[in-house]
C-alpha cells in the first residue's frame, strides 16, 4: 500500500492538451474519486498513474518512488476497467490469478489468494465459468477480484460502473465500498457519475478541461463548491443560477434580481458579502432544496414569492417544480402535499441561509 | 355509421389473414423447388464423380444409363491406392499443403498482431499493402516467377525449378496476404482494455499474443488455416509451371498430367482421383463448416 | 523572484528531457520489435509479389531469347495479331457474362435460403456450398467428362427430349457457353454465402417498418434489402470481376483454349505462348494486359474499404 503524488502532470497529444497540470496527493488507504464530464481528462490522468499512458510532463509518484517511466506491470497496481476485460477463454479463477501466474507464483498461494478474493466478493460457486456465462455483476465482481488477488498498492477503476444498470449499480457501489474498508488499498476511481463520486470517495476531485476544478471531501464539495462548475457538476437536480447583483438600500443589503424583485440578505451572508463590489455583475445560486414551498410563518433569510409552475415531476418523497423566475428556468423541490401542479401557481420561498454567490465573469464562489 | 365499417372490415381482415398465411405457405414452397433445383445443379458433378468412380471401363464405354452404376466395382480405388504414383502425387500435396499452412501461420499472425495493435510507422499503408498484394492473382505472377527461379537456379546452382519444395516459396504470395488480412480484422475487434490488462497483469508482447490474442481469436485462427490449407491444396496453375518430372508433381497435376495419355482418357481413374482430390477440403468443410464460412466472408465484412 | 522560478523550471525541463529520453527508446523498442514482427511479411511481399511484378514490366521489352530490348516490339507483334484481339473479346465476355450470372444466381438463391425456416437453412447451405470447396482443377474434370463429346452424360438425358447431340467443348460458341457455365457454377455459391451474411445483417425492424408502410414483398427488396447490401454486392462482385478476369482453371482444363483459340482468355494464351511456347517475353506482354481491369477494380474495393474504416 502507498500513496500517490502527481507534480504538474501534463498530457499532451500532437496539439491537444489533454490534461493540464494536475497537483494531487492522495494518502494511503485514501479513496479519492476523479470526476467531471467526458473529455476533462480523468481518464487519462487515471491511465497516466496506471502506465498505460506516458506522460508529457509532470512526475508521478507511487510510494514516494518516480515511476514515470516504470512500465505498468512493475508499478504493483491494478486496474478495473468500465467493459470488465475479462479474458473471454479463461475461468473465473484463471482470469484471477492470470497476473500471479505471469509472476510464478506457488501454486498453493494463488489458489489461497483467488479463495479469499473470492469469498470476499461471494463469486465462490462461480469460479470455474467463464465470463460468457456470468451477469453483468457478477463480471463486475470477478474484475475486481482480479485486482485484489494481486494485492497491489494502488487500485485503478475506470468507471467500473458505468456497464450496470441502474439498480445493479447501486448495490455494486455499496459492494465495492465495503471492499475498501476490508482491504484498505490506496484507490483511485474515475467516474463521470457525481452520486457514484459522493457515495464513494473520501475525497473528490472534479475535474474540467484538463484541470483540477477543486478537491474536497463529498460534502465540501456540496456545500462549499469553490466555483460555478462544480456548484452546477455536484448536486441532482443542478443548482440554480439567477443573475442578479448586490444593492444596498438604508444600510441593508439586497439582492437584486430585477428592477421588479429583490430579496433582502440575511444578516451573517449580509456580513460576509459586504465587500464585494455593487456594480459586479454575479449570481445567485440556490439549489432545489432551498427553493421549496412558503410556510404560514415567517422565518429570517426565507423569502416568499409567488410563481406558476411549468412542470412538476413528483418523485414520491417529494415533487420537483420548474418554474420562471425573473427570466431564469428554476427547480424547487417542494413536498407532495403542497398542491402543485403543472400550469397552476404556487406560493414558494427561497432560503437565503443557504444561497451561494458567484461572479459571472470568473465563475468564482464568492 | 361506424358500427357499420366495423362489420364491414371484420370479415375482409379475416379473409386477409388466411390469403396471407397461404401467400406464405406457397413462397415457401416455391423456395424449397428452386432451393432443389439449385441444388441438384450443385452437386451433379460431384455425384457423377462418384458414380463414375464406381464403375469399370467396361461399364463406362456401355451405351448404358450413365447416371448410374449397374455394376459397382472398387476397382479405380484399388488401383489408384496402390499406385505409388498416385500416393506420391497424394503426399506432395499434403506436404506442400501442411508446411505452407505452417508458414503462413508463423508469418501473417505476428505480423497481424503488430499491424493490429502495435501502431507504427507505415503501419495503415502496409496494412492497405497487404490487402492489395490479395487481389494480384496467380496468372498474373507466374510467368515472372518462373522466370526468377530459373535465374535463381543459373546464378547460384540452387535448383528449385521442379522441385515440388519451390511450391513452398510460391504459395504464401497466395495465403499470406488473405490470413494477414482476417488476422488483423480478428485481433482487431479484440478490446483494447484487454490487451490493457494484461499488461497491467505483467504480460510482456509476446505473452500478450500468445496467452490473449491467439485464444481469443482463435475462430479466426481456424478460419484463416483451413483458407490457407484450401488454398495450397488446390493450387493448380503454379505447380502445373513449376514442376514436370512426375515424382515431384501434386496432386491436380497428376491427375491430368498423368491419366490423361494422349487422347485416352481413363475416365474411371480420373474420376476417382479427382473424388480423393476433392476428399480433403470436403471433409474439412463437413467438420468445420461454420469457420469454412466466416474465413469466406470475413475478408468483406470485417475489412 | 522570478528568476529563481526560471531557474528551477529550467532544470525541471531537463530532467524532463532525460527522463523523455528513456521513454523514447521504449518507444523505439515497441516499433522494432512490432517491425521485426511484420518483416517475414514485408520481405515475402518485396521479393515475391512486388518484385516479379515489375520483372515482368522488363520481361515484356525482350526478344524471345531474352537478348535483346525490343521496347514495345511485344506488343507491336501483339496487336497485329488476330487471336490477340480474339483473347481481349474472350476474356471480356466470360468474366462479365461470367460475374453477372454468378452474381444473379447468387442473390436469388441467398433469398431463397433466407426464406426458408432458420433451423434448415443450415442443411441447404451445406449442400449449395459444395460446388466453391471442391478444387476447381477437380470439378472441372468431373465437367469435361459430363461434356465428353461420346458420352456425355447430358447429351444422353437430351436425347430423351429429343435435343443434341450438343457439341459442348467442340464448336466455338458452345464452348464459350460451356466455360461460363462451368464458371458460374463454381462461383455463385461464394456470391450466395456473402449475400446470405448480408442479408442477415439486415435488422428485422427495417422490414417491419417497410411492411407497416405497406412496402410489398418487391418494394421491401427494392428499398429495404439492395440498399443495405450495396457494399456487400459491389465488393463482391469487384473481387468476383477480378478472380474471373484472371481464371485459369477451368479453361485450361476444359478447352484448354480450344476449339482454335476461341475460348482462350488471357491467363491461359499467356501460359501457351510463355510456358508452353517457350516465348517468356511475351506471355509477360499478355498478362500484363489483365493490370488495367484488376488495377480498376483494385482502386474501386479499395476506396470502399477506406470508407467503411473511416465510417468506423
Amino acid at each position: 500500500m502507498a500513496d500517490v503524488s502527481l507534480r504538474k502532470v501534463v498530457k499532451r497529444y500532437d496539439e491537444v492538451e489533454a490534461v493540464r497540470g494536475i497537483d494531487l496527493d492522495i494518502a494511503d488507504h485514501e479513496f479519492v474519486v476523479l470526476v467531471g464530464p467526458s473529455g476533462c481528462g480523468k481518464s487519462t490522468t487515471l491511465r497516466m498513474i496506471a502506465g498505460l499512458e506516458d506522460i508529457s510532463d509532470g512526475d508521478i509518484m507511487i510510494g514516494g518512488d518516480v515511476v514515470n517511466d516504470v512500465p505498468p506491470k512493475d508499478r504493483d497496481i491494478a486496474m478495473v476497467f468500465q467493459n470488465y476485460a475479462l479474458y473471454p477463454h479463461m475461468t473465473v479463477a484463471e482470469n484471477m490469478s492470470f497476473g500471479l501466474r505471469l509472476k510464478h507464483y506457488p501454486k498453493a498461494e494463488i489458489k489461497s489468494r483467488v479463495t479469499e478474493a473470492a469469498r470476499m466478493l461471494d463469486i465462490t460457486d462461480l469460479i470455474d465459468r467463464k465470463p460468457k456465462q456470468l451477469s453483468g455483476g457478477q463480471r463486475q465482481r470477478v474484475a475486481m477480484g482480479r485486482a485484489i488477488v494481486r494485492n497491489p498498492k494502488v487500485f485503478l477503476f475506470d468507471e467500473p460502473l458505468s456497464n450496470l444498470d441502474a439498480k445493479l449499480r447501486v448495490q455494486m457501489r455499496i459492494e465495492i465500498k465495503k471492499v475498501h474498508q476490508k482491504v484498505r488499498t490506496t484507490t483511485v476511481y474515475v467516474t463521470h457519475d457525481q452520486v457514484e463520486a459522493m457515495t464513494l470517495a473520501d475525497r473528490v476531485v472534479v475535474m474540467n478541461y484538463g484541470k483540477i476544478e477543486q478537491i474536497g471531501t463529498p460534502n465540501e464539495l456540496y456545500h462549499k463548491p469553490a466555483t460555478r462548475f462544480v456548484a452546477s457538476f455536484i448536486g441532482s437536480p443542478a443548482m440554480n443560477f439567477v443573475p442578479c447583483r448586490l444593492e444596498e438600500v438604508g444600510g441593508k443589503l439586497n439582492v437584486r434580481l430585477t428592477d421588479r424583485r429583490a430579496f433582502p440578505l440575511p444578516p451573517t451572508r449580509a456580513a460576509r458579502y459586504q465587500a464585494i463590489s455593487r456594480t459586479d455583475k454575479l449570481l445567485l445560486g440556490l439549489r432545489p432544496e432551498h427553493v421549496m414551498e412558503a410556510r404560514p410563518h415567517a422565518e429570517p433569510g426565507v423569502e416568499p414569492f409567488d410563481a406558476v409552475l411549468d412542470v412538476t415531476e413528483p418523485m414520491g418523497m417529494e415533487t420537483l417544480v420548474y418554474f420562471t423566475l425573473e427570466g431564469s428556468q428554476l427547480c424547487g423541490r417542494v413536498s407532495p402535499n403542497a398542491g402543485a401542479q403543472d400550469g397552476s401557481p404556487l406560493r414558494l420561498a427561497v432560503d437565503l441561509n443557504n444561497m451561494h454567490l458567484l461572479n459571472e465573469v470568473t465563475g468564482a464562489v464568492l | 355509421m361506424s358500427m357499420v365499417t366495423i362489420d364491414k372490415s371484420g370479415p375482409t381482415r379475416k379473409v386477409k389473414y388466411g390469403s396471407m398465411s397461404r401467400d406464405r405457405t406457397w413462397a415457401l414452397r416455391w423456395s424449397y423447388f428452386f432451393l432443389t433445383l439449385f441444388a441438384v445443379f450443385s452437386l451433379v458433378p460431384p455425384f457423377y464423380m462418384l458414380i463414375t468412380s464406381l464403375k469399370g471401363s467396361a461399364e463406362i464405354s456401355a451405351a448404358t444409363n450413365p447416371w448410374w452404376v449397374y455394376h459397382p466395382t472398387f476397382e479405380n480405388y484399388i488401383q489408384l491406392l496402390t499406385s505409388n504414383q498416385f500416393l506420391r502425387f497424394f503426399w506432395n500435396s499434403a506436404w506442400v499443403s501442411i508446411i505452407v499452412v505452417t508458414i503462413t501461420m508463423l508469418i501473417s499472425v505476428p505480423a497481424a498482431f503488430a499491424l493490429a495493435r502495435m501502431k507504427f510507422w507505415g503501419s495503415a499503408t502496409l496494412a492497405t499493402g497487404v490487402f492489395l498484394t490479395y487481389l494480384i492473382p496467380d496468372s498474373l505472377l507466374f510467368i515472372p516467377l518462373f522466370k526468377m527461379f530459373a535465374v535463381f537456379g543459373d546464378w547460384t546452382g540452387i535448383q528449385l525449378v521442379n522441385r515440388w519444395y519451390v511450391l513452398l516459396f510460391i504459395y504464401p504470395t497466395l495465403t499470406v496476404p488473405f490470413c494477414t488480412w482476417i488476422m488483423i480484422g480478428y485481433f482487431a475487434s479484440i478490446p483494447k482494455e484487454l490487451d490493457e490488462a494484461a499488461i497491467i497483469d505483467g504480460a510482456s508482447w509476446f505473452q500478450t499474443l500468445t496467452r490473449i490474442f491467439i485464444p481469443v481469436a482463435l475462430p479466426g485462427l481456424i478460419a484463416a488455416t483451413i483458407f490457407a490449407f484450401t488454398v495450397s491444396w488446390a493450387q493448380f496453375l503454379y505447380p502445373l509451371v513449376f514442376t514436370t518430372s512426375t515424382d515431384q508433381l501434386v496432386l491436380p497435376v497428376g491427375i491430368i498430367t498423368t491419366l490423361i495419355k494422349g487422347d485416352v482418357f481413363n475416365w474411371g481413374q480420373i474420376m476417382t482421383g479427382a473424388l480423393l482430390g476433392a476428399a480433403p477440403p470436403l471433409i474439412i468443410y463437413a467438420f468445420l463448416m461454420d469457420y469454412y464460412i466466416a474465413g469466406l466472408t470475413a475478408g468483406a465484412t470485417k475489412g | 523572484m522570478v528568476d529563481v522560478a526560471f531557474q528551477s523550471s529550467r532544470t525541471a525541463a531537463a530532467q524532463a528531457g532525460r527522463r523523455r529520453v528513456g521513454l523514447r527508446n521504449a518507444l523505439r523498442r515497441k516499433s522494432m520489435s512490432a517491425f521485426l514482427m511484420t518483416l517475414p511479411l514485408i520481405l515475402l511481399i518485396a521479393i515475391l509479389v512486388i518484385y516479379p511484378a515489375i520483372y515482368s514490366l522488363h520481361l515484356a521489352t525482350l526478344n524471345k531469347a531474352m537478348t535483346k530490348f525490343v521496347g514495345f516490339g511485344n506488343f507491336e507483334f501483339l496487336f497485329k495479331r488476330d487471336t490477340f484481339w480474339l483473347v481481349v473479346k474472350q476474356s471480356c465476355i466470360f468474366a462479365i457474362s461470367a460475374v453477372i450470372f454468378k452474381a444473379l444466381i447468387g442473390f436469388i438463391v441467398a433469398h431463397f435460403v433466407h426464406n426458408v425456416p432458420a433451423n434448415k437453412q443450415r442443411k441447404w447451405r451445406g449442400m449449395l456450398l459444395v460446388p466453391w470447396v471442391i478444387p476447381p482443377a477437380m470439378s472441372t474434370l468431373a465437367w469435361l467428362w459430363l461434356f465428353d463429346p461420346s458420352y456425355s452424360a447430358f447429351n444422353y438425358t437430351l436425347s430423351f427430349f429429343g435435343l443434341g447431340p450438343i457439341p459442348w467443348t467442340g464448336d466455338a460458341m458452345w464452348a464459350r457457353f460451356s466455360v461460363i457455365l462451368v464458371n458460374v457454377w463454381y462461383g455463385a455459391p461464394f456470391f450466395m454465402i456473402m449475400y446470405l451474411a448480408a442479408l442477415k445483417s439486415v435488422p428485422e425492424q427495417l422490414y417491419e417498418a417497410a411492411a407497416i408502410d405497406g412496402a410489398n414483398w418487391w418494394q421491401r427488396i427494392w428499398y429495404v434489402t439492395l440498399p443495405m447490401m450495396r457494399n456487400i454486392i459491389a465488393i463482391t462482385t469487384l473481387f468476383s470481376l477480378i478472380v474471373t478476369f484472371a481464371n485459369f482453371d477451368i479453361v485450361r482444363i476444359l478447352t484448354a483454349g480450344g476449339p482454335l483459340d476461341h475460348t482462350h482468355i488471357f491467363a491461359t494464351w499467356a501460359f501457351r505462348v510463355g510456358i508452353e511456347g517457350s516465348d517468356i517475353p511475351l506471355g509477360a506482354s499478355v498478362s500484363l494486359f489483365m493490370v488495367p481491369i484488376l488495377a480498376i477494380a483494385a482502386i474501386f474495393i479499395l476506396r470502399d474499404i477506406t470508407k467503411r474504416g473511416n465510417e468506423s
